[in-house]
């Protein structure tokens, strides 16, 4: 007979759920350059990110973060933490959660939308340095928006089951599981659902 | 220190019965032969049989013995789409209503159904998770053919009054099934005080093999199996019997009449004590379900700040074993559908965790369970969004 298995997780995942690096203490954040949050409560996903920015050279110094969330969503941040340090803005803002997925070892599929949360608030966190240090045309948007932060639904997720056949939120949900979790997406998923139905098909 | 709040998942196997099944490894006839083979493992399921049926009042042939649980729901939602005139007529009480806290093999079968032209109806449950009769007393109409409300919860342990639901149905007509997996053992069960025509019941959750179960159908209710081709069971449910899980079983339910009337108590004093330790050394928590109506055994508490999960895995690293109804942990992102249910919000039912006592559950180990676990909460939060300045609970602390 077998001994109990490994957890589901990689052991890279696995140390850094147990021993996670550069976790903020206290609630104070005065003393960092840039400051990003992403997710929500009500999804069972928050990642927040703060740096300390060499200014000569634009390169972070130092990356901390709280995190709301299940184990692989604790182990991407503190992963993300470590992998951030020395690198410019410029490149750690095109870190891919792809990079964080193989810097863990690998994540369950059902566990991807977590390091997709922790490099959308690193981005956030530069965003924000840029704008507090007069440097708002280097802010860059994110080209593709979540509407649904709980199931991680885009406005193009949106867009594409409008194009399928969806015609009411109902319908929507049904398609995308769209706000089936908290519901606070519902009043801008019903304006994009009546954009996307507008544009497409006149209606 | 190892130990395993998980009762509710599954069960360790009672000595007893574990003895049972070894005597009973040398058994290997089929019940269906007629030699002495086969007349042994016959005799044997049968004696068993009668074991079942006298721990829930039923009789004899009132006891099919099935694969699981799950088995058993699928099989009485399932007469509603046979248009055979065995069977219930489908054609003209074409509707079902169930509850919102189902087990998911009750929610996704009458899911399903609902895809073959049944209508399916579900009754919303209080903030302690007890269904409302009025709503059940609006819904009841000629067109209802079948009712099916879980007489425990699994995730919050809340119980339903099972014998007034019974007459209401009865009443109007329909045909009333309670999915009883985690009641039977655990509280008195008798079928005919209950009034029911179907009951499920299944071994591992309390002290038997996995992989057997039961159904009680009511005398003279029709029936249609679930899966076909072979006489067993008289016709109601084919394939060779599970024979050594019979066996366990019979030997389970037999160890469960000795000893459930003093456990009760005792896992009542246990759960006070897990409750009252929570309260005092733990901020920011709520408890979940029914404060009196529920399962001794059965404590849901909500930690405000964290996920599920995360605690779940902590714990695990202590050798302390729990359940989250929650997100991640379960391979799905919807929190615990049970918690949504009662009212409880999104992010509280993402910190949930489910405690489940069993027989073997000491004090000793509930204590070590309260030393662990304010730390393990501690250590979550203080790496949570929720807490931070400006965050959702800063105030609170």
């Amino acid at each position: 007979m077998l001994q109990a298995g490994e957890w589901a997780y990689s052991e890279t995942l696995k140390e850094h759920f147990m021993n996670p690096k550069n976790i903020l203490q206290g609630e104070n954040t005065d003393d960092f350059d840039g400051v990003g949050m992403e997710g929500n409560l009500q999804c069972g996903d928050q990642m927040m990110v703060v740096i300390k920015v060499d200014k000569a050279k634009d390169t972070i110094t130092d990356c901390q973060w709280k995190t709301y969330g299940c184990a692989s969503a604790i182990a991407s941040t503190s992963v993300l933490s470590e992998m951030v340090k020395g690198r410019t803005l410029d490149a750690a803002f095109h870190i891919s959660p792809k990079e964080v997925a193989q810097e863990l070892g690998g994540l369950p599929d059902h566990k991807i939308h977590c390091s997709v949360l922790g490099d959308k608030a690193l981005r956030a966190a530069i965003n924000n340095y840029y704008t507090r240090n007069g440097q708002e045309d280097k802010v860059k948007q994110e080209l593709v928006k979540v509407v649904c932060q709980c199931m991680n639904i885009t406005d193009h997720d949106i867009e594409d089951a409008v194009l399928e056949g969806a015609r009411t939120y109902f319908e929507l949900q049904e398609r995308t599981k769209c706000g089936t979790v908290c519901g606070q997406c519902k009043e801008e998923t019903e304006v994009l659902l009546e954009k996307f139905k507008h544009i497409h098909f006149g209606a | 220190m190892k130990v395993y709040f998980d009762h509710n998942a599954t069960t360790p196997l009672h000595p007893e019965v574990k003895k049972e099944m070894i005597a009973g490894m040398e058994m290997f006839g089929n019940p269906s032969s007629m030699h002495a083979y086969g007349r042994e493992a016959r005799a044997n399921v049968e004696h068993a049989r009668a074991q079942v049926a006298n721990f829930i009042g039923a009789k004899e042939n009132e006891i099919i013995f099935v694969g699981s649980g799950s088995e058993a729901n699928n099989t009485v939602l399932s007469l509603f789409v046979c248009s055979s005139s065995q069977c219930i007529p489908g054609s003209r009480r074409s509707t079902i209503i169930t509850t919102k806290i189902e087990h998911p093999c009750v929610l996704e079968t009458a899911e399903c159904l609902a895809h073959r032209g049944v209508k399916v109806k579900y009754l919303a449950v209080d903030r302690y998770g007890k269904i409302d009769l009025d709503q059940l007393a609006s819904l009841l109409n000629d067109n209802v053919g079948l009712v099916s409300v879980m007489m425990a919860n699994n995730e919050i342990g809340t119980l339903q009054d099972i014998e007034t639901i019974t007459k209401m149905v009865h009443e109007s007509g329909a045909y009333m099934h309670t999915d009883a997996v985690q009641a039977v053992g655990k509280v008195p069960v008798d079928v005919r005080e209950l009034g029911v025509d179907f009951l499920t019941i299944s071994a591992h959750k309390i002290y038997g093999p996995k992989g057997v179960g039961a159904l009680f159908v009511k005398q003279g209710i029709p029936y249609c199996p679930l899966i076909r081709g072979g006489h067993q069971e008289r016709g109601r449910r084919a394939g060779t019997e599970n024979t050594l899980g019979i066996l366990g079983m019979a030997r389970a339910v037999e160890m469960r009449m000795v000893e459930m009337p003093e456990e009760e108590e005792r896992l009542h004093t246990l759960k006070q004590v897990l409750q009252k330790g929570i309260e005092e050394r733990i901020d920011d928590i709520s408890i979940n379900g029914h404060p009196t109506d529920s399962l001794a055994s059965t404590l849901n508490v909500s930690f405000t700040g964290v996920e599920g999960e995360a605690i779940l895995l902590y714990l695990d690293l202590e050798g302390i074993a729990v359940s989250t109804g929650s997100a991640c942990a379960s391979g799905s992102l919807d929190p615990s559908h049970v918690l949504l249910a009662t009212g409880v919000d999104a992010e509280l039912a993402h910190g949930s965790i489910r405690f489940s006592m069993g027989r073997e559950t000491t004090l000793q180990e509930v204590e070590y369970l309260l030393d662990v676990l304010p730390r393990v909460i501690k250590q979550i939060r203080n790496m949570s969004t929720a807490y931070i300045k400006g965050g959702l609970h800063a105030t609170s602390r």
